[in-house]
Protein backbone atom coordinates (compact mmCIF):
# COMPACT_ATOMS: atom_id res chain seq x y z
CA UNK A 1 0.00 0.00 0.00
CA UNK A 2 1.11 3.37 -0.93
CA UNK A 3 1.33 6.13 2.25
CA UNK A 4 1.23 9.67 1.43
CA UNK A 5 4.47 11.35 2.83
CA UNK A 6 3.97 14.33 5.50
CA UNK A 7 6.28 17.04 5.19
CA UNK A 8 7.25 19.85 8.04
CA UNK A 9 7.42 23.28 7.16
CA UNK A 10 8.25 25.18 10.21
CA UNK A 11 5.27 24.53 12.57
CA UNK A 12 2.84 23.44 9.67
CA UNK A 13 2.42 20.25 8.24
CA UNK A 14 2.04 19.44 4.72
CA UNK A 15 0.47 16.73 3.06
CA UNK A 16 0.30 16.95 -0.63
CA UNK A 17 -2.04 14.33 -2.13
CA UNK A 18 -0.43 13.62 -5.71
CA UNK A 19 -2.17 9.79 -6.71
CA UNK A 20 -6.02 9.00 -6.85
CA UNK A 21 -5.99 7.93 -3.17
CA UNK A 22 -7.13 4.36 -2.21
CA UNK A 23 -9.22 3.73 1.13
CA UNK A 24 -6.69 2.40 2.84
CA UNK A 25 -4.20 5.14 1.65
CA UNK A 26 -6.62 7.81 3.04
CA UNK A 27 -7.16 5.72 6.61
CA UNK A 28 -3.26 4.99 6.96
CA UNK A 29 -3.08 9.12 6.46
CA UNK A 30 -5.51 10.03 9.05
CA UNK A 31 -3.52 8.10 11.80
CA UNK A 32 0.16 8.77 10.45
CA UNK A 33 -0.79 12.53 10.79
CA UNK A 34 -2.54 12.40 14.15
CA UNK A 35 0.76 10.47 15.44
CA UNK A 36 2.92 13.68 13.44
CA UNK A 37 0.99 16.30 14.96
CA UNK A 38 1.45 14.72 18.57
CA UNK A 39 5.13 14.20 17.96
CA UNK A 40 6.19 17.17 16.37
CA UNK A 41 3.66 19.81 18.13
CA UNK A 42 2.68 21.34 14.82
CA UNK A 43 -0.29 23.64 15.38
CA UNK A 44 -1.50 23.73 11.54
CA UNK A 45 -1.86 21.77 8.85
CA UNK A 46 -2.10 22.21 5.21
CA UNK A 47 -3.77 19.88 2.53
CA UNK A 48 -2.68 20.31 -0.88
CA UNK A 49 -5.02 19.15 -3.63
CA UNK A 50 -4.28 20.96 -6.42
CA UNK A 51 -3.41 17.62 -8.40
CA UNK A 52 -6.66 15.32 -7.27
CA UNK A 53 -9.37 15.05 -9.87
CA UNK A 54 -12.33 13.89 -7.83
CA UNK A 55 -13.17 14.12 -4.32
CA UNK A 56 -16.12 11.51 -3.21
CA UNK A 57 -17.94 11.65 -0.27
CA UNK A 58 -15.32 9.02 1.21
CA UNK A 59 -12.47 11.71 0.98
CA UNK A 60 -14.29 14.34 1.46
CA UNK A 61 -14.93 12.56 5.26
CA UNK A 62 -11.21 11.80 5.53
CA UNK A 63 -11.30 16.21 5.34
CA UNK A 64 -13.78 16.56 7.42
CA UNK A 65 -11.96 13.73 10.07
CA UNK A 66 -8.33 15.32 9.58
CA UNK A 67 -10.24 18.91 10.49
CA UNK A 68 -11.71 17.33 13.83
CA UNK A 69 -9.14 15.46 14.83
CA UNK A 70 -6.26 18.37 14.34
CA UNK A 71 -8.50 20.60 16.32
CA UNK A 72 -8.56 18.35 18.97
CA UNK A 73 -5.01 18.42 18.93
CA UNK A 74 -4.53 21.99 18.71
CA UNK A 75 -3.64 22.31 15.30
CA UNK A 76 -5.53 24.19 12.63
CA UNK A 77 -6.40 21.92 9.02
CA UNK A 78 -6.72 23.87 6.01
CA UNK A 79 -7.53 22.43 2.08
CA UNK A 80 -6.13 24.25 -0.38
CA UNK A 81 -6.19 24.45 -4.50
CA UNK A 82 -9.33 22.23 -5.00
CA UNK A 83 -10.15 22.24 -8.63
CA UNK A 84 -12.75 24.24 -10.05
CA UNK A 85 -15.04 20.94 -11.64
CA UNK A 86 -13.83 19.30 -7.60
CA UNK A 87 -15.86 21.95 -6.39
CA UNK A 88 -18.75 21.98 -8.47
CA UNK A 89 -19.00 18.34 -8.01
CA UNK A 90 -18.93 18.22 -4.23
CA UNK A 91 -21.66 20.88 -4.40
CA UNK A 92 -24.22 18.69 -5.97
CA UNK A 93 -23.27 15.79 -4.55
CA UNK A 94 -24.30 17.79 -1.39
CA UNK A 95 -21.12 17.55 0.56
CA UNK A 96 -20.72 20.78 1.99
CA UNK A 97 -17.62 20.52 4.07
CA UNK A 98 -18.64 22.39 7.01
CA UNK A 99 -15.90 22.29 9.44
CA UNK A 100 -13.41 22.83 6.61
CA UNK A 101 -11.61 26.12 6.43
CA UNK A 102 -10.16 25.97 2.38
CA UNK A 103 -8.26 28.45 0.67
CA UNK A 104 -7.72 29.12 -2.92
CA UNK A 105 -3.77 27.94 -3.38
CA UNK A 106 -0.71 26.91 -0.69
CA UNK A 107 0.44 30.61 0.10
CA UNK A 108 -2.95 31.52 1.09
CA UNK A 109 -3.32 28.54 3.07
CA UNK A 110 -0.01 29.03 5.34
CA UNK A 111 -1.08 32.81 5.75
CA UNK A 112 -4.18 31.86 6.69
CA UNK A 113 -2.56 29.42 9.15
CA UNK A 114 0.07 32.50 10.14
CA UNK A 115 -2.82 34.82 11.49
CA UNK A 116 -4.22 34.60 14.45
CA UNK A 117 -6.46 31.87 15.22
CA UNK A 118 -10.37 33.52 14.41
CA UNK A 119 -11.63 30.49 17.01
CA UNK A 120 -14.19 27.85 16.09
CA UNK A 121 -14.98 25.88 13.08
CA UNK A 122 -16.01 27.99 9.89
CA UNK A 123 -19.75 27.27 8.75
CA UNK A 124 -18.84 27.20 5.10
CA UNK A 125 -16.45 25.60 2.69
CA UNK A 126 -15.56 29.10 1.16
CA UNK A 127 -11.33 29.74 1.19
CA UNK A 128 -10.24 33.40 1.90
CA UNK B 1 -11.06 -1.10 -27.88
CA UNK B 2 -14.19 -2.61 -27.26
CA UNK B 3 -17.02 -0.09 -26.14
CA UNK B 4 -17.92 -2.44 -23.05
CA UNK B 5 -16.24 -3.38 -20.28
CA UNK B 6 -17.20 -5.26 -17.10
CA UNK B 7 -15.36 -5.04 -14.04
CA UNK B 8 -15.63 -6.56 -10.70
CA UNK B 9 -16.33 -4.43 -7.69
CA UNK B 10 -14.77 -7.29 -4.78
CA UNK B 11 -13.08 -4.49 -2.42
CA UNK B 12 -12.41 -1.06 -1.84
CA UNK B 13 -9.04 -1.51 -3.69
CA UNK B 14 -11.19 -1.89 -6.95
CA UNK B 15 -12.54 1.58 -6.97
CA UNK B 16 -9.45 3.48 -8.05
CA UNK B 17 -8.81 1.44 -11.17
CA UNK B 18 -12.93 1.61 -11.86
CA UNK B 19 -12.54 5.80 -11.40
CA UNK B 20 -9.75 5.66 -13.96
CA UNK B 21 -11.28 3.22 -16.09
CA UNK B 22 -14.51 5.90 -16.26
CA UNK B 23 -12.47 8.93 -16.17
CA UNK B 24 -10.35 7.35 -19.59
CA UNK B 25 -13.60 6.20 -21.15
CA UNK B 26 -15.30 9.70 -20.74
CA UNK B 27 -12.34 11.50 -21.98
CA UNK B 28 -11.83 9.42 -24.83
CA UNK B 29 -15.70 10.75 -26.31
CA UNK B 30 -14.28 14.24 -25.38
CA UNK B 31 -16.75 14.75 -22.13
CA UNK B 32 -16.53 18.34 -20.80
CA UNK B 33 -14.07 18.42 -17.52
CA UNK B 34 -16.41 19.09 -15.36
CA UNK B 35 -19.09 16.65 -16.48
CA UNK B 36 -16.05 13.99 -16.29
CA UNK B 37 -15.59 14.29 -12.77
CA UNK B 38 -19.47 14.18 -12.19
CA UNK B 39 -19.32 10.99 -14.06
CA UNK B 40 -16.13 9.66 -12.17
CA UNK B 41 -17.64 10.82 -8.33
CA UNK B 42 -21.13 8.83 -9.56
CA UNK B 43 -19.14 5.90 -10.13
CA UNK B 44 -17.29 6.22 -7.04
CA UNK B 45 -20.33 6.50 -4.76
CA UNK B 46 -22.05 3.83 -6.78
CA UNK B 47 -18.99 1.13 -6.70
CA UNK B 48 -18.38 2.23 -3.25
CA UNK B 49 -22.03 0.90 -2.07
CA UNK B 50 -21.49 -2.02 -3.96
CA UNK B 51 -18.67 -2.86 -1.69
CA UNK B 52 -19.81 -1.52 1.62
CA UNK B 53 -23.88 -2.31 1.01
CA UNK B 54 -24.13 -4.96 -1.68
CA UNK B 55 -20.94 -7.48 -0.70
CA UNK B 56 -19.42 -7.23 -4.02
CA UNK B 57 -20.60 -7.16 -7.83
CA UNK B 58 -19.87 -5.77 -11.00
CA UNK B 59 -19.93 -2.73 -12.83
CA UNK B 60 -20.43 -2.73 -16.53
CA UNK B 61 -18.60 0.50 -18.14
CA UNK B 62 -20.80 0.99 -21.84
CA UNK B 63 -19.66 3.83 -24.60
CA UNK B 64 -22.56 5.32 -26.38
CA UNK B 65 -23.21 6.69 -29.59
CA UNK B 66 -26.86 7.60 -30.12
CA UNK B 67 -29.16 7.80 -33.33
CA UNK B 68 -28.29 11.60 -33.71
CA UNK B 69 -24.71 10.87 -33.22
CA UNK B 70 -24.55 12.16 -29.82
CA UNK B 71 -22.32 10.19 -27.39
CA UNK B 72 -22.21 9.38 -23.84
CA UNK B 73 -21.48 6.73 -21.09
CA UNK B 74 -23.81 4.61 -19.17
CA UNK B 75 -22.57 2.57 -16.59
CA UNK B 76 -24.46 -0.51 -14.85
CA UNK B 77 -23.90 -1.25 -11.16
CA UNK B 78 -25.05 -4.57 -9.95
CA UNK B 79 -25.27 -6.74 -7.09
CA UNK B 80 -26.58 -9.80 -5.61
CA UNK B 81 -26.44 -8.55 -2.49
CA UNK B 82 -29.35 -7.88 0.23
CA UNK B 83 -31.20 -5.26 -1.92
CA UNK B 84 -33.05 -2.12 -0.68
CA UNK B 85 -36.47 -2.22 1.28
CA UNK B 86 -37.16 1.17 1.04
CA UNK B 87 -35.27 2.89 -2.42
CA UNK B 88 -37.25 6.51 -1.81
CA UNK B 89 -35.25 6.36 1.52
CA UNK B 90 -32.54 5.28 0.12
CA UNK B 91 -32.66 8.13 -2.01
CA UNK B 92 -33.38 10.72 0.63
CA UNK B 93 -30.06 13.27 1.43
CA UNK B 94 -28.75 12.42 4.53
CA UNK B 95 -30.39 8.70 5.11
CA UNK B 96 -28.36 5.83 5.76
CA UNK B 97 -28.21 2.72 7.43
CA UNK B 98 -24.88 2.79 8.23
CA UNK B 99 -22.30 5.11 9.31
CA UNK B 100 -22.46 7.00 6.12
CA UNK B 101 -23.27 10.48 5.04
CA UNK B 102 -26.74 9.16 3.05
CA UNK B 103 -24.70 11.18 -0.16
CA UNK B 104 -23.57 8.34 -2.05
CA UNK B 105 -27.41 7.77 -3.87
CA UNK B 106 -29.00 10.86 -4.17
CA UNK B 107 -25.71 12.42 -5.11
CA UNK B 108 -24.85 9.90 -7.43
CA UNK B 109 -28.35 10.98 -9.41
CA UNK B 110 -27.81 14.52 -9.29
CA UNK B 111 -24.62 13.94 -11.33
CA UNK B 112 -25.86 12.12 -14.14
CA UNK B 113 -28.15 12.82 -16.36
CA UNK B 114 -30.64 9.11 -16.06
CA UNK B 115 -30.66 7.23 -13.27
CA UNK B 116 -32.58 4.20 -12.57
CA UNK B 117 -32.84 1.57 -9.63
CA UNK B 118 -34.25 -2.11 -9.69
CA UNK B 119 -33.79 -3.41 -6.40
CA UNK B 120 -35.57 -6.34 -4.51
CA UNK B 121 -35.11 -7.40 -1.36
CA UNK B 122 -32.80 -10.24 -0.72
CA UNK B 123 -31.88 -10.66 -4.31
CA UNK B 124 -29.80 -7.86 -5.24
CA UNK B 125 -30.17 -4.26 -6.73
CA UNK B 126 -29.08 -2.63 -10.04
CA UNK B 127 -28.47 0.98 -10.98
CA UNK B 128 -28.01 1.96 -14.45
CA UNK B 129 -26.43 5.68 -15.06
CA UNK B 130 -25.96 7.84 -18.06
CA UNK B 131 -24.71 10.64 -19.14
CA UNK B 132 -24.38 12.31 -22.28
CA UNK B 133 -21.88 14.40 -23.38
CA UNK B 134 -23.21 18.05 -24.37
N1 LIG C 1 -25.97 -1.69 -3.49
C1 LIG C 1 -26.72 -1.57 -2.39
N2 LIG C 1 -27.25 -2.65 -1.77
C2 LIG C 1 -28.02 -2.55 -0.65
N3 LIG C 1 -28.30 -1.36 -0.06
C3 LIG C 1 -27.80 -0.24 -0.61
C4 LIG C 1 -26.99 -0.27 -1.79
N4 LIG C 1 -26.65 1.00 -2.09
C5 LIG C 1 -27.21 1.78 -1.15
N5 LIG C 1 -27.90 1.05 -0.27
C6 LIG C 1 -28.68 1.56 0.89
O1 LIG C 1 -29.03 2.90 0.65
C7 LIG C 1 -28.54 3.73 1.70
C8 LIG C 1 -28.13 5.07 1.14
O2 LIG C 1 -26.98 4.93 0.29
P1 LIG C 1 -25.98 6.16 0.16
O3 LIG C 1 -24.88 5.77 -0.73
O4 LIG C 1 -26.79 7.35 -0.20
O5 LIG C 1 -25.47 6.37 1.66
P2 LIG C 1 -24.37 5.56 2.48
O6 LIG C 1 -23.65 4.61 1.58
O7 LIG C 1 -25.02 4.97 3.68
O8 LIG C 1 -23.40 6.72 2.92
P3 LIG C 1 -22.32 7.52 2.00
O9 LIG C 1 -22.45 7.01 0.59
O10 LIG C 1 -22.70 8.96 2.08
O11 LIG C 1 -21.03 7.21 2.62
C9 LIG C 1 -27.40 2.96 2.33
O12 LIG C 1 -27.18 3.33 3.67
C10 LIG C 1 -27.90 1.52 2.19
O13 LIG C 1 -28.80 1.19 3.22
MG1 LIG D 1 -22.78 5.24 -0.22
Amino acid sequence: MERVPILKVGDVLLISIQTDLEDRTALALQEDLAEQIVRTGARGVVIDITAVEIVDSFIGRMFATIAAMSRLLDARTVVVGMRPAVAITLVELGLSLGGVHTALNLEKGMRLLAAPDPGGPPGTMSGR
Amino acid sequence: MSDVHEVRVGSSDDIVGIRKMVRTIAGDIRMSLVDQTKLVTAASELARNIVVHGGGGTVRIERLTGPTGRTGVRMIFSDEGPGISDVDLALTDGWSSGQGLGLGLPGSRRLVDEFELDTAVGRGTRITVTKWTR
